[in-house]
């Protein structure tokens, strides 16, 4: 009996780490030269990718250069931007400022460069880095900076080989553009965002608390403070994050002013498992889609409505769904919201899956259950740690 | 033996736990109630649970059993156990509850920037849940046996079997109202019987306890044998016998000889007041003077006993910091200063509970020692009760801590599965509630199997290497992820595999039972003594030649953890 357990437990103990190791190593295996050739080229290209993703600098450089020398096959490289040399990998000082004036020429009429033995001012003849060629790197059809391959000698294979380099170069550099534009754009819509809260529900919110204003002073100036709080909170410009607490404290003081409109027209339920409030997620979250089914689902709605937060925590997640019973949506309109081809109403939702995408990535979009007349659910899942998202 | 009190015992603990859990989620529907149900939960709260998920079997029953067993030089652990988190509160409670990372793989991949990292870790963490989930297992076997009677492996089969089902089913979740709960309910199930035993002991054994004298039958005493076992007689002595000696069935009196008897499970021995006590053949018959010995033994054998002592330190202060389901309590500190009070908090409530394990060691060594005889030193916690005090009153006290391993057992084992269920399904698999479900169930089975196979090891030895593998791995890859900018990533991978895979295979070469005298017993039973230095000799050596790979920007990673939180660090333009 102990003996079969043993060879059971020893089966299941390497059946696992045979799955582990799989997924570590990912089944490398080795193949014919040419798969090993492209294969090798394609791993040292990937390995520099992600250091030319962050911009041309000094220190994107450094990390990128000793992949893009393997990736010439020269014995050395250098890597420039219009205000010179950033970073050299196997080539000395010496030979480093000896190469300033061919890049410089390279960049300033945009076409590559070769230094031939003879050519080349170090005037060495044993010299290993006394020739090589040098190629601009352009993005968007701008010259940003230069490349240079050194060797013994220079050819014309070389200066093919550096030019697809340079090409390889310009790609990421661009794309790195696009990500900066991108992070701009987000930025831009955040704050758009902020702004676009304001004029209708500013509206209610002061037409509320001046209802009470003669009734029931005391109920008015509590309001009031609270919609000082609302505004200075989703103003504020700084912190791209929040944690869940702050964010429930912002929906607390929207929710105070909604229901003084309501009165006992909306009834609100919030479970919220304490663990979860330490959560950090983008900010302006979980109000607008409070808003949302407020103004979208409870208000059109002739009868009473109900209207429920529930924050749950799964492990390595907090699930959030907020529900109500309001007049509901048709899904395909819904879905034309969600990605962003319709514009109107919708435009919350679909800002805060966008954002939500490009925080956590494409798995963690808001999910949205609803049909007409059957109320809305909007569902979502922020993870507890995510690198990168920081209060 | 059956004890339909016990086991409704065990089914109340577990009941409550389902009550608890399901109403565990705070409900608002006025205005008034709205920020309570947002209120963060307060350090106390969270402190208790954090100990309701830390006392785990080995606290319950393990340590008692094992100072029962080895003398009080075990009590080293339960030292250990609580003085770890003075390491915790002094170096990694409130840096790491800055850095916001929620388990140990999170730290990893977001201090050193290394999906790979990230895997390594994952790996770490399913080696050490699975081994502290060993023991946990093997009490709740001895808690069953307990309360229904039979081979222990019922009981383990059995509650492997519902914690996966519960996990699996999304039913049992790490609420930390309802752990903070099970810490409560255990420090009353240990403190009151210890209490009420100390008082009703009336026994003349209690002045001459000195001197080289072995534990003696002080009164005609019944031992009963639920498993096979091997008893070694060291006087001869005639016998009552009830069942299997050596292999002839036997209703009758019985002379035994001095030397080894194999005894069946099931058979009842008689033996009349005065005899000395014989025991379990594998373990050493220690005189009182033995027993009082501070240092640590291993089985019982002086072996080295300073440099084994030496390597349960170790082991116990460091490991601790690297447990991964105590380390996601953390989370639910508002902030650092928070984590650091909830630390300081369960410093005091752990020594509170850990002065009782001590006292049931000492009462089974005078009361009970039929259980050195049938080798069931583990479940002194359990029987001692029952063994000393008359009637209902035995019973009823012997319920109560049938209830509080059961919810040691509980508790820790869940906060395990979860734990090694989250990290498959989140770093090896894939997301989602199926691959959750799916590697609860792997986890599960693979665990009860290797609880099955280490039957016969103390459950404290047991945790103990559980922590020794934290020690040696996750405790170097947090401090000095930390406290020193220089770590990278490499160096944390080669740490971790060398710290971690050689104390992984000094524990099971002591399970496959080799070296079991000299250094070699130390070594690979003890295997923090030299594991711990090597693993931050390597993190330290390798980052050293691959400085390279320091992340670009890890000051403002150290910043994050180190800045309190009042300073806020301004926005990265991109």
């Amino acid at each position: 009996m102990r003996d079969a357990l043993w060879l059971t437990l020893i089966v299941a103990i390497l059946a696992i780490g045979g799955v582990a190791w799989f997924a570590l190593r990912g089944g490398r295996h080795l193949g014919t030269p040419t798969q090993r050739a492209t294969y090798e080229a394609l791993h040292t290209a990937s390995l520099a990718a992600p250091a030319l993703r962050a911009g041309l600098n000094q220190d994107s450089a450094a990390r990128a250069v000793p992949y893009l020398r393997t990736l010439l096959g020269a014995r050395g490289a250098a890597l420039a931007d219009l205000g010179g040399t950033l970073a050299t990998e196997n080539v000395d000082e010496e030979h480093a400022a000896l190469l300033e004036a061919p890049m410089r020429t390279a960049m300033s009429r945009g076409r590559p460069q070769t230094l031939a033995a003879d050519q080349h001012a170090c005037g060495d003849s044993a010299c290993p880095l006394q020739a090589g060629v040098v190629v601009p790197i352009q993005v968007d059809g701008v010259v940003v900076g230069a490349l240079a391959a050194m060797g013994p000698a220079s050819s014309a294979g070389q200066l093919r080989l550096a030019g697809e380099v340079a090409q390889f170069v310009s790609r990421h550099l661009e794309l790195a553009e696009l990500d900066r534009s991108r992070r701009r754009a987000d930025q831009a819509e955040l704050r758009f965002l902020r702004a676009q809260i304001s004029p209708h529900f500013v509206y209610n919110a002061l037409s509320t608390i001046e209802s009470f204003v003669r009734t029931d002073p005391e109920r008015a100036r509590e309001l009031l403070i609270g919609f000082a709080d609302f505004t200075r909170y989703s103003f504020r410009s700084h912190g791209q994050f929040v944690t869940m607490a702050e964010e429930l404290r912002l929906v607390d003081t929207y929710l105070d002013l909604e229901r003084a409109r309501f009165s006992d027209r909306l009834s609100i339920t919030l479970r919220v498992a304490p663990e979860v409030l330490s959560v950090v997620l983008p900010s302006l979250v979980l109000q607008p889609l409070v808003e949302n089914a407020v103004r979208h689902g409870i208000e059109p709605s002739e009868r009473a409505g109900k209207l429920s937060i529930v924050i749950a925590d799964a492990d390595n997640e907090a699930v959030v769904s907020i529900e109500d019973d309001g007049v509901g949506a048709d899904p395909t309109y819904l879905g034309r919201v969600l990605s962003g081809t319709s514009q109107a109403p919708g435009i919350g939702l679909h800002n805060v899956d966008e954002r939500l995408r490009a925080v956590f990535g494409e798995d963690h979009g808001l999910t949205i259950e609803t049909a007409v007349g059957a109320g809305t659910r909007v569902l979502m899942r922020i993870p507890k740690f995510h690198a990168g998202v920081h209060v | 033996m059956t004890e339909p009190l016990v086991l409704g015992a065990i089914v109340a603990v577990a009941v409550v736990t389902a009550v608890l859990g399901a109403r565990g989620v705070r409900v608002a529907r006025t205005p008034a109630d709205f920020l309570v149900a947002a209120r963060r939960v307060p350090p106390t709260l969270n402190a208790s649970a954090i100990c309701g998920e830390y006392l785990s079997a080995a606290s319950f029953l393990g340590i008692a059993g094992l100072a029962l067993q080895d003398g009080l030089g075990a009590l080293w652990y339960a030292v250990g156990y609580a003085a770890g988190y003075l390491v915790l509160l002094a170096a990694v409670a409130a840096p790491l509850r800055r850095f916001g990372a929620y388990t140990i793989p999170d730290f990893a991949e977001g201090r050193l920037d290394s999906p790979l990292l990230r895997r390594a870790a994952t790996v770490m963490v399913l080696v050490i849940c699975g081994f502290y989930l060993l023991p946990q297992l093997q009490g709740a076997g001895l808690t069953v046996q307990e309360a229904v009677g039979g081979p222990s492996w019922i009981g383990v089969v059995v509650l492997g079997v519902v914690v996966v089902l519960g996990i699996a089913s999304g039913g049992m979740k790490g609420i930390t109202f309802v752990q903070a709960f099970q810490y409560w309910l255990k420090l009353v199930a240990i403190a009151v019987p210890a209490l009420v035993l100390l008082l009703l002991v009336q026994h003349p054994a209690l002045t001459p306890v000195h001197g080289a004298a072995p534990p003696v039958f002080h009164k005609a005493t019944r031992v009963e044998f639920p498993d096979a076992e091997s008893m070694r007689v060291q006087r001869a002595v005639t016998v009552r016998a009830v069942g299997t000696v050596d292999g002839i069935r036997r209703d009758g009196t019985l002379a035994l000889g001095p030397g080894d008897h194999s005894i069946g499970a099931g058979t009842t021995l008689s033996f009349p007041a005065g005899t000395p006590a014989p025991t379990v053949s594998s373990d050493a018959l220690l005189s009182y003077r033995q027993w009082e010995s501070p240092l640590v033994r291993i089985g019982g054998h002086v072996i080295h006993p300073l440099a084994s002592t030496y390597g349960v330190v170790l082991a116990t202060f460091l490991g601790a910091i690297g447990l991964p389901h105590i380390l996601v309590r953390f989370y639910t500190n508002r902030d650092g200063e928070a984590a650091r009070k909830t630390t300081s908090v369960v410093l005091l409530l752990l020594a509170c509970f850990y002065v009782f394990p001590a006292i049931f060691a000492l009462l089974g060594r005078l009361e009970a020692p039929q259980l050195y005889t049938s080798g069931q030193t583990d479940s002194v916690v359990l029987v001692l009760p029952r063994l000393a005090a008359a009637g209902t009153l035995g019973v009823v006290l012997s319920a109560l801590t049938a209830a509080g391993a059961f919810a040691a057992f509980l508790s820790t084992s869940s906060g395990l599965l979860i734990s090694m269920a989250g990290a498959v399904s989140h770093d090896l698999l894939g997301r989602g509630v199926r691959t959750f479900r799916i590697s609860a169930v792997a986890a599960g089975v693979v665990v009860t199997l290797g609880a099955l196979v280490v039957g016969g090891i103390a459950i404290n030895v047991l945790v103990g290497w559980a922590f020794a593998i934290a020690a040696s791995s996750f405790c170097p890859l947090l401090l000095l992820g930390i406290w020193w900018p220089g770590l990278t990533w490499k160096g944390a991978i080669w740490g971790l595999a060398l710290g971690g895979g050689a104390s992984s295979l000094g524990v099971i070469l002591t399970i496959a039972g080799i070296g079991k005298t000299g250094w070699p017993a130390v070594l690979l039973g003890e295997p923090a003594i030299w594991t711990v230095p090597l693993a931050f000799a390597t993190m330290v050596g390798v980052s050293l030649l691959t400085r390279r790979d320091i992340p670009r920007d890890v000051t403002r990673k150290l910043l994050a953890l180190h800045l309190p939180e009042r300073v806020r660090l301004p926005e990265v333009s991109a």
